[in-house]
Order: structure tokens, then sequence, then C-alpha cells
């Protein structure tokens, strides 16, 4: 069944020629990545380039007694090996602040918090020979009792962090909602149901992984850094705090980045030593990062601790959420969240669902294993939330004896209710839930495989059917909740328009695969009626680029999307007024008709965007500035609230205890669309990740806190044998707010997926007595079930 | 991840790679599809002195049916046995482990003679192998040894090859009436090592197995044969309570442990239920 | 140390001495600057690195640059001759890419496949691809975009060409 398609939902107002929303435009950006000629940042190569590679940790936790670098330094071509005691004495550049306000190391000076933690760096004329010199550090550990299980830590028997005044490996406590109203709810709630569930630890794992080039020029003491960055301004801001180089004298190129998913958010003590080596050694300086570096040491996702409750009514109505979370923060608090939100949107947590009162309470805590928090392709730990929420629905539909998905309509905030207030205190901006879950049920055919399910089971085989209608939160956001390390979190566009009638788009947000170079150009195309091809969209380089907080957290097209189309129209209300002048008429008897201004009633009087493009640098009103060209720092007013609904069909290997996903339907609704091609390309892309942690990936620790899945031999990404064939289906529910009515959708399917997938593996062993399964739901783990049931093969 | 250095040789016949090997002894490390050995090299946890390529070396690359056996010749790569016409008519067990070693592009350059020589118990044809009953003909300075494949492995990547021997051509055995043969294996994901891996070739006669030999994947310290489970078979007709007992016998005679891959029990059972399920695929195939 | 290479990369002879234990893949991004073959693991795992030697997909960072001594080898950078290949256009057509990284894997690895199956089926190209990792696109697409340049290829080769029709 080829659902993909079916654009009938899908707004089109410009010619094919135009180009603008709604097209299924082919890519401009592709040419080069099809050629080979895509310009990641290994690519670079400068003059007189120095490479530098890393010295790190084998111990979880252990002092460091001594750090002998000199047969390093003996090596011919190593030029500098750093430590922390050398970055220190370079005015405590040793530490580094998180975004979350902690600190982090950049180098130890008396002992090392998490496996694989950076010990020294060694800069090289060559990448073998620096690779050569790791080898001949000596280093000299004590080893120290790891800290690895957050429950534990939270016993203070060792502390992970001393260099903190506060010696207690609990970090923060955070709560929402309302404690007191909550409880209440649930003393006169007939049926409550509770459940314990771990969102494990995982790795975004971008096939490119982390590296900079920092390229000191002693003479103008300017710092020019190629850097793998979703976030290029707000990286070159941080630059700036961190080593006391001017602003204005860093520029942070973030070429084309090869897959960031939030993990080329945070500032990683690499890039540090890199800055610092090309400081000392007056040279460009290359690192990038290994794969087992990448995911031994870089940003981890997820690992939260839930334990939640959900009360429900005598007729099956949710009357309230109670949620008790404690989140994994490692060696320190270095989540991308923004400043206020200690647990991000966790208190998103409510769901789809309409009920009276809820409460989140989360507390953190510090652990030998690297720090970290990002997103892994999700708005600040919505996964998190939708994960709990639609897991403790489908516990409480099988409780109550009720269909998954009759209890899910039942249950769902009323499209009337629009905009509805949660009792977390968000303002969801629109929604549809319903039509979302019946699309989806009527794709997959629900009924028919209820039957099929029912038939099955009389057999003896296993067969389940898994239901996800989430809720996003994304777009942060607006400035008065939202900023990072004090920066409010506006985007922005500036567009120019050339006398000929092309223009550049230059946005602050950061492409990595999510194809802003076509649909930045396609929002101004239709805002302005100027064919996308003709519009070049630039990003990615502080010195030319406006200010803006980058691409996470589904934020362009929310944020920076916006802007382009405000922009677009400051644009267009000027070239009414130069059209005015040119036709002789007044401003309020033009009209605009997808490219040009034309007398009311008089359509043959008109002028187009480029007759006026072209005014405007050679024929405008006496008085008027001459160009075209405007910007936008977009501030939204709310955020935007993508949803959808999926539903997976699994078949359970009785013999291996193997999930099979048969088959898999995703329902998304991300408002408006700018262009379906690429929408479709990004669900495809958010289901796998969401497949993967559902079903293959964690990074898993020993007791001693070694990492034990340090390469993509253990790291399990899906591959294509493994990834099932997705049916995509869509509703389109314009956010009112939005200048376009977009809201975001490249995360959507890696929030929404895995619960649907754990739900249909859970709905297949609900006859057993399995309540629920942690992901990801591997093998053994049903193996267990199966057997302990008295279920063979035969 | 950079592999450290070494002195590079490429010889051009095997006479020339033996008076390498003899040489420099256990500084010396053959280079064969490279496929285990470079990442290993890469993460410096093999380090050799001197690497020993005997890709330039003619005539090892070869699938040649003779009168008594299937020869292989050592640098065989893994694609060649995938792709081959007669190996996928008549050598199904074969046929079966080449699809599900690493992946397509590691199978481009792989051989089946570094895939023995290695001797991973991960890898997949040392089970394939034992089942077979294949015959290994090595080179050495003192001319050819043939080395049955039960006196082949001695333990973790340990053969009893001598330092200066090279495996040159694998010999199985032509299928008689009656046999059929099957790989069944176990992995997280495509290009995973077997969680486990079965490998069974036998022969039934007026509906009982008259012969069977069974290889096991990565449930041992070395590469295995499920003797017991072997002899659950022989005599028997491969029904029911057969299956089962040869399941069990097994999943008792290997010897797993936990690790990511799964608990020790689970990969017994796993070695049960896959042991049960590829001597069903090897007999369909004897009646095919 | 340094050993003399001389191979055929993308149609033109090249020569260079090497150190024995430089990766192939360093060998070609960085000797001949040909950056369009990329690195993603440490562990022939993520097929990033996939070029064609002698016709075959293989793994560049699992072999030495010595050892393709002699042989010849094809890269990214060498698929569009006279217009871009019938893959590359696929990948366009189909929105068979995203960030880009594992593109030219990808394609090379499709490049060698369709000269051994012209006419593959969904499954066979799937498991044709398994040795690749892409974390952008769910695969979907990239199938897509192979059976794309299959048809494509196919339908080029049932037309005979305009050069053909000239001599004949």
């Amino acid at each position: 069944m080829s659902i993909t398609e079916s654009d009938k939902d899908v707004r089109i107002t410009t010619p094919a020629d135009v180009c603008g929303m709604g097209h299924r435009m082919k890519r401009k950006e592709d040419p080069r990545f099809i050629q080979g000629a895509g310009h990641y940042v290994d690519d670079i190569k400068l003059p007189g380039m120095l490479y530098l590679d890393i010295v790190r940790s084998p111990h979880a936790h252990a002092k460091i007694l001594n750090i002998d670098a000199s047969a390093a330094l003996a090596l011919p071509g190593v030029l500098a090996v750093i430590t922390g005691q050398d970055l220190k004495a370079a005015g405590n550049l040793h530490m580094m602040p998180t975004l979350m306000s902690d600190t982090q190391m950049v180098l130890p000076i008396e002992k090392v918090v998490y496996y694989a933690q950076e010990v020294c760096a060694v800069v090289a004329t060559s990448r073998y020979i620096a690779a050569d010199a790791v080898e001949l550090v000596k280093v000299d550990y004590e080893p120290l009792p790891a800290v690895v299980d957050p429950f534990q830590a939270l016993k203070d028997e060792v502390i992970v962090r001393e260099d903190k005044e506060k010696k207690s490996n609990h970090v923060w406590h955070w709560e929402t909602g309302n404690k007191d109203a909550t409880d209440e709810v649930f003393s006169r709630s007939s049926k409550v149901v509770k459940q314990k569930m771990h969102i494990p630890r995982i790795h975004v794992s971008s096939i490119e992984t982390c590296g900079m080039v920092a390229d000191w020029d002693k003479i103008n003491e300017h710092m020019t850094i190629y850097m793998t960055s979703q976030a290029p301004h707000a990286h070159r801001t941080v630059v700036s705090l961190v080593s006391g180089i001017p602003e204005h004298k860093i520029r942070v190129i973030s070429p084309d980045i090869g897959g960031g998913f939030g993990g080329k958010v945070p500032v990683y003590p690499g890039y540090v030593c890199t800055i610092v080596a090309s400081l000392v050694t007056g040279k460009p300086v290359k690192w990038i990062e290994d794969r087992s570096e990448n995911l031994q040491a870089d940003s981890f996702a997820r690992d939260y601790h839930i334990d939640a409750e959900l009360a429900a009514d005598a007729n099956g109505k949710i009357t309230g959420l109670r949620v008790k979370t404690l989140a994994d923060d490692g060696a320190a608090d270095a989540a991308a969240n923004p400043s206020k939100f200690p647990a991000g949107l966790y208190s998103i947590g409510t769901g789809s669902y309409d009920m009276e009162a809820a409460h989140f309470e989360v507390d953190a805590a510090y652990t030998t294993k690297p720090p970290g928090g990002v997103a892994y392709r999700c708005s600040f730990r919505v996964t998190e939330a939708v994960h709990m929420i639609e897991r403790m629905t489908d516990i409480m539909a099988h409780d109550l004896g009720q269909d998954p998905a009759e209890f899910r309509m039942k249950n769902f905030i009323k499209k009337e209710q629009f905009p509805y207030h949660s009792p977390t205190g968000w303002d969801y901006d629109s929604g549809d839930y319903h039509r979302a879950l019946r699309l989806a049920m009527d794709l997959i055919g629900y009924e028919d495989l209820r039957k099929e399910q029912a038939e099955k089971r009389q057999r003896g085989e296993l067969m389940g059917i898994g239901i996800s209608s989430f809720t996003e939160i994304v777009g942060a956001g607006p400035s008065k909740d939202f900023d990072i390390l004090g920066i409010k979190m506006f985007d922005s566009c500036e567009i120019r328009i050339h006398p000929t009638g092309s223009a550049i788009v230059r946005i602050g947000v950061q492409t990595q695969g999510q194809g802003h170079e076509t649909t930045f150009a396609q929002i101004v195309a239709e805002e302005l009626g100027l064919p996308a091809s003709a519009i070049t969209v630039e990003h990615g380089d502080t010195d030319t680029a406006p200010y803006g907080l980058g691409t996470y957290a589904s934020r362009s097209t929310p944020t920076a999307g916006a802007a382009a189309a405000v922009a677009a129209r400051k644009i267009r209300d000027k070239a009414r007024k130069i059209a005015a002048y040119l036709l002789e008429a007044n401003e309020e008897d033009l009209e605009w008709d997808v490219n040009k201004f034309m007398v009311k009633g008089s359509p043959t009087r008109a002028k187009t965007i480029q007759e006026i493009a072209f005014a405007a640098y050679t024929n405008f009103p006496q008085g008027m500035e001459a160009g075209m060209e405007a910007v936008n720092y977009y501030d939204p007013p709310n955020l935007t609230f993508p949803f959808g609904s999926y539903i997976c069909v699994v078949d359970i290997d009785k013999g291996t205890g193997e999930v099979k996903v048969r088959r898999f339907v995703a329902v998304d609704d991300c408002g408006n669309i700018i262009n379906p091609l690429i929408v479709e390309g990004q669900i495809h892309g958010g289901l796998t990740m969401g497949l993967a942690p559902a079903l293959f990936e964690e990074i898993v620790y020993d007791e001693n806190g070694q990492n034990l899945s340090g390469t993509f031999m253990d790291y399990l990404l899906p591959t294509s044998m493994e990834t099932p064939k997705w049916e995509l289906g869509k509703t389109v529910t314009p956010s009112p707010h939005h200048p376009i009515g977009a809201k975001g959708v490249g995360e959507s399917p890696t929030v929404g997926a895995p619960p649907a997938i754990a739900n249909a593996v859970v709905d297949a062993l609900w006859h057993l007595g399995v309540r629920h399964l942690e992901i990801p739901i591997t093998p053994p783990k049903i193996w267990k079930i199966l057997r302990d049931n008295g279920i063979d093969e035969d | 991840m950079i592999p450290g250095k070494f002195e590079y040789f490429a010889p051009s016949s095997v006479k020339e790679a033996i008076g390498l090997l003899d040489r420099y002894g256990e500084d010396a490390k053959i280079l064969a599809g490279g496929q285990s050995l470079i990442p290993a090299m890469r993460f410096r946890l093999a380090q050799p002195e001197i690497l020993v390529d005997i890709n330039r070396i003619e005539g090892l690359d070869y699938i040649r049916e003779l009168d008594d056996y299937l020869a292989i010749g050592a640098m065989t790569r893994e694609a060649s046995l995938e792709k081959s016409a007669l190996i996928s008519q008549r050598y199904p067990l074969l046929a079966d482990t080449a699809k599900v070693i690493a992946d397509p592009l590691v199978r481009n350059m792989a051989t089946v003679g570094g895939n023995l020589a290695h001797a991973d118990p991960a890898n997949d044809h040392p089970a394939t192998m034992l089942a077979y009953d294949a015959t290994l003909v090595a080179e050495g300075p003192d001319g050819d040894t043939i080395i049955g494949i039960d006196d082949f492995f001695l333990g973790l990547f340990e053969t009893s090859l001598a330092k200066d021997q090279i495996l040159k051509e694998i010999r199985l055995p032509k299928p008689g009436p009656g046999s059929g043969g099957a790989y069944l294996k176990i992995e997280r994901k495509v290009g995973d090592y077997a969680v486990v891996g079965v490998a069974i070739q036998l022969t039934v006669e007026n509906g009982t197995v008259t012969a069977a030999r069974i290889g096991l994947t990565n449930v041992a310290g070395a590469p295995m044969r499920a003797k017991n489970a072997e002899a659950a078979l022989i005599g028997n007709a491969p029904t029911g309570d057969i299956l089962e007992k040869a399941g069990q016998a097994a999943a008792a005679e290997c010897e797993p442990w936990s690790d990511l891959r799964g608990s020790e029990e689970y990969k017994r059972d796993m070695v049960r239920i896959v042991t049960k399920r590829a001597i069903r695929k090897a007999v369909e195939r004897v009646g095919a | 140390m340094g050993r003399t290479v001389k191979l055929t990369v993308n149609g033109q002879e090249v020569s260079r001495e090497v150190e024995p234990r430089l990766l192939l893949v360093h060998f070609i991004r960085e000797d001949l600057n040909l950056t369009g073959t990329h690195i993603g693991c440490d562990t022939t795992s993520c097929g990033a690195c996939t070029i064609n030697m002698d016709g075959k997909a293989v793994k560049s960072c699992t072999i030495f640059a010595v050892q393709a001594d002699g042989r010849s080898i094809e890269t990214i950078e060498g698929m569009a001759q006279n217009g871009l290949h019938p893959l590359q256009e696929g990948f366009w057509e189909k929105h068979g890419l995203q960030c880009g990284y594992c593109t030219p894997g990808m394609i090379m690895c499709a490049n060698a496949f369709l000269k051994e199956n012209p006419q593959p089926t969904e499954e066979e190209i799937r498991w044709a691809i398994s040795g690749n990792l892409c974390r952008c696109t769910g695969y979907v697409k990239i199938v897509e975009a192979i059976q794309y340049a299959a048809n494509k290829i196919q339908a080029q080769a049932a037309q005979p060409s305009e050069t053909k029709e000239v001599v004949a």
C-alpha cells in the first residue's frame, strides 16, 4: 500500500515555476552531496594544519597520580601535549560551563569521572603521529569506586563531584503541576495504575562524528572555527565567554553537517582543546573524533527512571497523572535544555488526554558516566514524557478491559477544546486527535487486525497491535520563558532581493540534513512569488548569518521559518509602495497575486516582484531608501504542538523471542506542509530513530562504569533489513499562531514510535500477565517471559 | 583509530610467503581479507611488526568440484561462495553460511581461509566446516600437510597451523545421496556476530539419520561440535522428540557465557531452538 | 618505510609513495583530495567509506592503500560522466539523502550491486545496502532511489544509443 503520495490535504497556492509551499521540490542542496562535493569539517585542509588526538581514561572514576608525556613529546612530529594543569595555568580553562549552568571538566586536574574521559590532548603534524603519541602518554591512576546506579548515587557514599561546594550527588529537584489537586484527584478516582519504567541511555550516533578545525590568526588576533555545530552563533558566544577572545574576533563556520540529532549542540572538551591547541601553536589544528570516542564520551540522551501513576474514574475517564522521576545526569548536568527547564518539556506528559490534574517531580543525580542529556532527535525530554503517558494509557485501557483505541478516543482532548490549557500549564495551540487516530486505524485496517489477533491467540500465535497517539511540543521558544545561558530563543532570517529578481536568504538556524536550503527558499517563494530556484539560502557562518539559536528540538520551522515569512512580508510591504509608485496608484488599491501587485479591477495594470525589485534599485520613490531587504528576529508567541497517531503490528517468534515489525502506519499532523517530499523523509528517518531505541539501541555500562556498547558492533543502529517499510498518512491542522501555519516535524516520529512498538509487544503478551517491558525490547527479555509461561515454539 | 606501524610484504608465491613467516616468526601476521585483522589493528589490539599480504599470490581463489571433493581456495572471497551456483545447488550449508557472514561489502573482501584461520568461535565458517567434516590443506617449509577439521581448532584464535604454515585449500566431501545441510544463525541485527549459530550436515536413509555432524558458533571458547546432539540424531528418524533431544543435547554441551547478546541460559536455549530448526531445514533439503 | 603505489582512480593513473599502514580511505581523502568518500566508524560497520575496487563495493577503511597497488578504484567523484549517473539522479529525484554523509557510500554500494543484479526486488536492494548505515532516511527513499536507477539503466540499455545509430 502506498499512502505516501497522497497530497490531498496539502495547501498549494503557487504555480510549479514559483514552487512555494506544498510543492514536492527536489532539494536544492543535493547536487553537491550526490557528487561527493559536500563539504564537511573533516574535508577542510589548511596549510600547515596540525592534528589533535586525545588520551582517554580507562577508568570510570580514578585519581590521576601522574601524567608522563615525555615519550610522546620525544616522538618526531609531536608539538605539544596539553594537560588540565596547562589549561588551569592558562586562565582556569580546565573547567567550562555547561548549557545548564553546571560546570564540566575540559581536562582533569585531580580525577576522572567517567570512562573514556579526556585526560590530555596531543598535537602533532599528522593524524597518524598524533595517534602514535596517544599510545606513548603514560598516566598513573588510582581507581575509585564507580557510581553507576543513580539511586545508589543518592546515598552519597561516593561523591562524584568533590569539586563542588555541595558534597552530594543530588543535583537538583524540580516540580510542576499542582500536587494538592493531583493528590485529591487520585484520592477520589476509582482506578489507579502504577508503573515504573526506565528510558535507557542512548546515543544519537550521527554517521559523521564531531570535529573541529580551529585556525588562530596571530597577527589579526582572529579565530576561525570550523565546527560540527547545530548552533554556530551560540557556540561563538560560548567560545568568547570561555576564552576571552572578543566575539567579533571569532568566526564560527558550520559547514555541511553529517547529521546532528542533538549531539552537535553541546560544547565538548575536544573542541576546547582544539581551540587552545591552535592558540598555543599559532597553527590551524584539526580534531576529528573516532566513532568509539563519539559513543563513549559525547553527550548521551534519555536515562530517566520513571515512577508513574495514572488515575481514572469508574467510566474509564482519565482524571489525573502523578509522576516521579530520577534523571541520571552523568558527571555534570550538561543537558541541552532551555535554562528554566532542567527537565526540559517533560511536563508535556499529560499528552493527548484531557485530565483534571497532574503533578511531575524530577530529581537529578550525578553518576560516573559521561555528562549530557541531549535530545536524540527530540524536543527536550518529550520522548520520555510520551513514552510514559502512552505506556500508562495502554496499561489503563488493558486493565479496564477496553480496546486501547476506543480508550484513547474517549479520553482525547476534543477538537473544540483547542486552544487547550493543560494541567501542567501548556497552551496547546491546535489539534484534532480523533481524526488522526481514526485515519491511522483505517489505513492499517485496525478492526480486521484485532480479529486476526484473536484468531491467532486461539492458535497460540503471538501477535500484537500497539498504538501511540502523541502530542509533541516544539519550537522553543517564546522569550518570556525560553533562553539558553540567558540568550532568548528567538530565531532569525534576513532576506535581500537582488536587482534582477533573485535573492539571498540568510537564517540563524543550521541544517544537518533537514533541507533548509530548499524549504526556506520555498517559504520565501510562497510569500514573494520569486521562484524558489532563484533564492539562495545561506546559513552556518556567524560572520554572515543573523544571530540565531540553531537547529534542534524541531525549532527551525516554528522559529526561523516564521522569521522568513515575516521578513518576506516586510519586503512585500515595501514592494507595495514601489508598485504603487510605478503604477501611479494608491497602495490601498493594489492587491497581491502570487508574484505581482495589480490594481484591483484592472489585472493588466500590474508589476511583478521582479519588476519591483529592479525598481527598488533603479526607480524608487523620492525619499524612500534604496534596495530591498529585511530582517526579522522572530519571537514566537507560543510553542507549536504537532501530533499524530501511530499503529504498529508485531509478530513474535515463540522460539526465540524475536520481534518482527510487520506493519507500521504513521499519521502525522505537522500543520501546513512546506515540502511533502522532505516531510516524508523526516518522518521515515524519525520513525527509524524511534524503532532503534525501542528494539535495539542502548548504552550499557558494567558495574565498573565501563561502556560495553562503545562501537557500532555493540551499539546497534538498525540497517535496511531491520527497518520496516514505513507507511505514512497525514492530516493537516495548521498552527493558528504561526505565520505560515506550520509546526515542525523532524522529531514527532522519534517521539511517537517507541511506545507504539512497546505497546504492540506488550499487547501480544498481555494475556500472559505482561504489563510492561523496558525498552529496548530485546529477544532475551521476551524469551524469559515465554519460557516462564511455559511457551515454547512447538 | 589508526593502526600502528608495520613492515609490509606482498609475496607473489606461497613459497615466498612461507619464507617470510619462517624468517619473522611470531612478529609476522598474514593479511588475507583483513576484515577482522585491520579493525583489530586500528584499535591496536593487534600490532604485528610484519604483515605478509597473501592477496598477491595467484591461484588461491577458486571453487572446483573434483571427483571426490569440493576444493575451495583459501583466498576465495565470501561473496564468491555466496554467488556460486554450484554451491547454492549442492552445498546449501555453505551457501547459508556465506550469506550471513558480516555484510555484503565485507564479504567482497573477506576470505574463507581467513575466517577459518582466525579461529574465532564467533566466526561462522568454523561451525560449518566442522559440520562438513572438511579437510584443510596447509603448506609449510616441508610441503603440504592435510589437516582434518576436528584437529584444526585448538582454542580461541588458536589453530594447529604452525607459524610458518599457510592455509591453502578447504576440501568438502561431495554430498552423497540423502544428504542435506543448513546453517541458521540468530543475530541481533544484520552484520552482527552470531548470538548462536548452528551448522548441520546430515544423511537420511529410509527415514533414518545415518550420519550427522553439528557445529556451533559463538557458544564456547573455541569452535565446537555438538557431538551429543549428533549422537541423539544418528540411528533415529529426525522428527518430534528426537529433534528436541538433539536440541537439548546441544544446549547442554555448549559453553556459552552471559554478555550483551544474552544470558548463558538464553543462549543455551537458543542453541536448542536453532539446532531443531536447522535439523528440520537440513532434512527438508534431503527431500528436495 | 615508504612504498610506491600505482593505481587507477576514476580512470586516471595515480602514483604516490605511502606508509604501509595508511588506510585506503585516508589515501583517497588526504593524498588524492577526493573527500566525497567518508569515514563513519572504526569497525567496518557503517559503509560511509564504500568505494568500488575492481568493480566490487568494498569498505576503504578496512583496506591498506598498499593493497590497492595495481588495482582500479572508483569513487563518488567518478560517477558523473556526461551528466549525472542514474543513481545520482535517483537519489536526487526520490529524496534518497538528507545530511548526505552516507550518500556516496550508498551510491557506490548500489553501483556495484546493480551491475550484478540489474533488476533487483525491494528485498534484494535492502539486502545489498545492509552494510551501509544511514541515520537520516529510514532507508525507504534510498530503496526507491536505487529502484529508479535500475529502471533508468534498463531503459537506457534497451534503447540504442545515438552514437550507435550514427555508426549504423
